[in-house]
């Protein structure tokens, strides 16, 4: 099956942004022919065209929380939202700590066949911070674990931190850390400033985050590891990003579309659905991501994308769990908040939603639309305005605080390794493999 | 004309329509004091006091208010943890009520902001009856009313506030009611206890009580929750005691109009000695007697056609 | 200064009934009909309807004083909370109610400006015996109107005024108003 994607506005994440046609046949983007015969056309005029979405930060819920999420209903809901490949973050249940989960989490990707579900992989067993998870074999193991994190929590022991560092520099791989000093952030609700003072709930201070980073900047410096800094919130850890990677550390980071399309003043409303952790940061952080994402300090937009049921999310602010959804809403976000006002070009999005997550996590089959490559391509109208309605959301739940919003740039087509998953904006059930 | 549909937040009141509820709850007083103090003014109304935590004080209060005024009462007191181990979630028991046709939800939550949540589920009227560390504003109002009894006119009056602010919903209240009303607010405590944000409330920050007992016409001592000592806020109870206690020695400085208010329960010999909470000074049982008739004026004005009011808490 | 209804209509005056002299002639024979009625004017508690019937119990009041050489109380109602209507018209602001002294076994007499429904009466008699236990209660208004949806009579009547449903009884006192003066007129 052969496609011929004509009169779009290719813009590939290498810089270039300009008008041509893709061809793909057999599964690749193959050389533009004069005559495309049997191919089926795709009238891409007015629609850009750009590698499929990398999202380095999804919670897949399986195993553990199927009521919540699942591979297959993560996989439609990255589809839907133009992704061809996401990295299942290991807090499961049990948690992805062992070649076992990881294969099984990775297999069952492949057997769902919408996007690559890349496994990371914990760092310490259990989640606890005091034993490394069985890293080797997960990086030998077919799923081929190169990220490893103890998301959800912070590794709180600076020695336990270097000493995984330093093991996973022998093997070039990351460590990806969820910045959050427990002490400081203990029993916090949301971000500590005027507005958890006026609101009476208990606050996460900036330092939490920034003490961390600062940490782990300081250990990747003395182990040559690579760090992962995860959905970085603060102004100040934008700051140290910057100045870490001036002196030539190996680090990179993210941001999620909540934080730098929401502030803290949002939580005036006790709406649980606004309750994330890191939490919503002010203004001036948000500002700060944003000048982050645009001048290269923060590398990639990861959507942090974390299914809770309405049961949780209705519960009383203090008891619902941190979270939201973010597959589906990503990209529109990307294009409404910071390319149509203008604080990046329409390039820079793609590099930060495809490119550079595909750089970070070392893929070979993602963030090309180059001749040769597995086709791996999402299709968008940068210009349709539409309303966000959860309900017609294909992750299980439907935890979203965007609601109702209006949004500028909608999926149109996606194609997974050649093969089609999204037309016309709908998730194609059965993708062929 | 009734004002308010909910009372979520002190936020909600402007000087106009506080002096309207104190003035109604001045006139429901009267009633307080006659031997038939009944009135059949909300007859065939049903209020709920919905409470999350346990705080006999406040409930029998709007209890008796609601009574008071002929309103059938219903009091349903869960513990958040285990109703949800039940699977009885908040938004369950919200509906439950709703069902049932109650016309006001009284509400105490030990999550700030359950009130607002309860709000946007219910088309029942909902009082604050005191969330997590944010509002309770029927405390302010009753304090508001206490002071203005005693000193005719909040204005320019100097009220000191002292204690754990950081973790108190009398204090958020209080401040917001009395700088709404034109008084001066000084916060005295350790800084481990006052928000540095609290400056933007309006109110001054002293961490010295002696530096402004002299000058204060009101001080409102918070309760110390014995719970803060393990939580590094302060070295121990002797030591708050020595610092920020109403001690007689302290009082004895205190202008001699100037009044000692509490919003109970005391710890006497730690915020509060003994001898001073039982001085001429000390309106605290004023301020229970007080808070049954502000609570009888809410009711009263927040219970009239529901139609008319204005729905504040849906649209934040 | 057009006063306004609640839907933001405006009061449009068709007749003048009473003036000043006319209420005060009224009120005069009301007192006397009051004392006549009750032998004297011992155990009489004259207790005005808030807003308007208040100051006419006070002239009451002064009147029968000073005909009858005594000291005679006069006391204020405010009905608001004993109202049937609560919660179809909303909570008003509430005036004091002041009423002199004991009420058990003495004579109360209400006065009000109008008598209409009945309903306010019957609002004030709960209030009356929530606060004692008297002989008896007497009524007594400036004007009775008609279109009584209670089988309530007044005793002592200023002036019987036959209205339509649809007019407007307004009753001006000098106290409050700047003038005493008895209108007729619509909502438009």
């Amino acid at each position: 099956m052969s496609f011929l994607i004509s009169g779009g506005r290719v813009v590939d994440g290498t810089g270039a942004d300009e008008m041509r046609d893709v061809l793909i046949e057999d599964g690749i983007i193959a050389a533009p022919r004069v005559t495309s015969d049997g191919a089926e056309t795709i009238d891409a005029s007015g629609l850009v065209v750009a590698p499929g979405l990398v999202d380095l930060h999804t919670h897949v819920r399986e195993p553990g929380r199927e009521d919540e999420e699942t591979i297959a209903t993560a996989s439609a809901a990255a589809a839907a939202g133009g992704y061809t490949a996401i990295c299942a973050m290991p807090n499961t249940d049990p948690v992805a700590d062992s070649a076992a989960i990881v294969e099984k989490v990775w297999a069952q990707g492949r057997e769902v066949g919408l996007v690559d579900v890349i496994p990371a992989g914990a760092l310490s067993r259990g989640l606890r911070g005091e034993r490394m998870a069985d890293i080797g074999e997960m990086i030998r193991s077919p799923a081929e674990v190169r990220l490893f994190t103890d998301d959800g929590r912070g590794v709180q022991n600076a020695l336990f931190a270097r000493r995984t560092m330093e093991y996973l520099a022998g093997f070039d791989a990351i460590y990806a850390e969820h910045c959050e000093d427990d002490g400081l952030a203990a029993g916090g609700q949301m971000h500590e400033g005027n507005w958890s003072a006026a609101l009476g709930l208990r606050g996460i201070p900036a330092e939490a985050e920034e003490l961390m980073a600062a940490r782990d900047i300081a250990l990747a410096r003395l182990t040559g590891c690579r760090l992962h800094l995860l959905h970085i919130s603060t102004a100040g850890t934008v700051k140290l990003v910057r100045r870490a990677k001036a002196e030539g550390v190996r680090v990179t980071a993210e941001a999620t579309p909540h934080h730098f399309t929401l502030d803290d003043s949002a939580l005036e409303s006790y709406d649980p659905h606004l309750k994330v952790n890191p939490p919503l940061r002010t203004h001036a952080d948000r500002e700060a991501i944003v000048d982050g994402l645009a001048d290269g300090t923060i590398d990639a937009i990861a959507t942090d994308h974390a299914p809770h049921s309405m049961e949780e999310k209705e519960m009383e602010f203090t008891y619902a769990p941190p979270g939201m959804l973010g597959l589906e809403t990503a990209l529109a976000l990307t294009l409404t908040e910071l390319v149509a006002p203008g604080r990046i070009d329409m390039a820079r999005a793609v590099e930060l939603l495809a490119t550079a997550p595909t750089r970070i996590l070392g893929l070979e089959d993602q963030g090309s639309i180059a001749m040769g490559r597995p086709a791996n391509v999402v299709i968008f109208d940068p210009d349709e305005t539409w309303t966000v309605d959860p309900g017609e959301f294909h992750s299980k739940t439907r935890n979203t605080p965007y609601a109702g919003r209006s949004l500028t740039g909608r999926v149109r087509h996606v194609f997974f390794r050649g093969a089609r998953t999204v037309a016309d904006g709908r998730v194609l059930e059965e993708a062929p493999v | 004309m009734s004002m308010l549909k909910h009372l979520l937040s002190m936020d909600q009141l402007g000087a106009g329509e506080i002096t309207r509820i104190l003035d109604t709850a001045e006139s429901l007083r009267q009633v307080t004091d006659r031997p038939i103090k009944k009135l059949p003014t909300l007859r065939g109304r049903t209020v709920c006091n919905l409470f999350y935590e346990a705080s006999t004080r406040t409930r029998i209060s709007f209890e008796l208010a609601a009574k008071r005024l002929s309103a059938d009462v219903i009091n349903f007191s869960a513990d958040a943890k285990s109703s949800v181990s039940k699977g009885e979630s908040f938004k369950d028991t919200a509906w439950t009520l709703e069902a049932m046709g109650v016309d006001a939800i009284i509400v105490r939550h030990g999550s700030s902001g359950a009130p607002h949540q309860l709000a946007r589920w219910v088309k029942a009227s909902v009082l604050n009856a005191g969330d997590g560390f944010h509002e309770h504003p029927t405390q302010a109002l009753l304090d508001l009313f206490s002071i203005r009894e005693r000193f005719k006119d909040l204005e320019d009056l100097h009220v000191a506030i002292v204690g754990d602010i950081v973790h108190s919903r009398v204090a958020r209240s209080n401040v917001k009611g009395l700088v709404t009303m034109g008084a001066k607010v000084t916060l005295v405590g350790p800084a481990t206890l006052i928000p540095a944000q609290a400056k933007d409330w309006g109110a001054t920050i002293e961490h010295d009580l002696d530096a402004v007992i002299e000058d204060v016409d009101v001080c409102y001592l918070l309760r110390v929750q014995k719970e803060r000592q393990n939580e590094q806020l302060y070295p121990s109870d002797r030591e708050y005691s020595i610092l920020w206690g109403l001690d007689r020695r302290r009082a004895s400085r205190m202008k001699p109009e100037a009044l000692v208010m509490h919003p109970g329960p005391m710890n006497r010999g730690v915020e509060i000695a003994a001898d001073v909470s039982e001085s001429q000074r000390s309106i605290v049982l004023d301020q229970v007697a007080n808070g049954l008739a502000v609570r009888m004026s809410l009711l009263y004005l927040m219970l009239g056609k529901p139609e008319d009011g204005v729905d504040v808490g849906a649209s934040v | 200064m057009p006063a306004q209804a609640a839907g933001g209509a405006e009061f449009q005056l068709k007749t003048r009934v009473m003036g000043p002299d006319e209420i005060r002639r009224a009120l005069i024979r009301i007192s006397h009909e009051i004392v006549e009625g009750n032998k004297g004017s011992e155990d009489l508690v004259i207790v005005g309807i808030r807003t308007r019937g208040a100051p006419l119990a006070d002239r009451v009041a002064n009147t029968i004083a000073s005909f009858e050489g005594v000291d005679l109380p006069s006391g204020a109602l405010d009905v608001s909370l004993y109202r049937d209507d609560v919660a179809l018209r909303g909570p008003r602001n509430l005036e004091a109610t002041t009423v002199p002294g004991d009420l058990d076994g003495k004579i109360v007499v209400l006065v009000d400006d109008v008598l209409y429904t009945g309903r306010t009466i019957r609002a004030a008699f709960d209030a009356v015996l929530d606060m004692g236990r008297p002989k008896a209660i007497r009524l007594a208004v400036l004007v009775d109107r008609g279109h009584r949806e209670l089988p309530i009579r007044a005793d002592h009547v200023g002036k019987n005024l036959p209205t339509a449903s649809e007019e407007v009884v307004k009753v001006h006192v000098e106290e409050l108003d700047g003038e005493d003066a008895v209108l007729i007129g619509e909502f438009k």
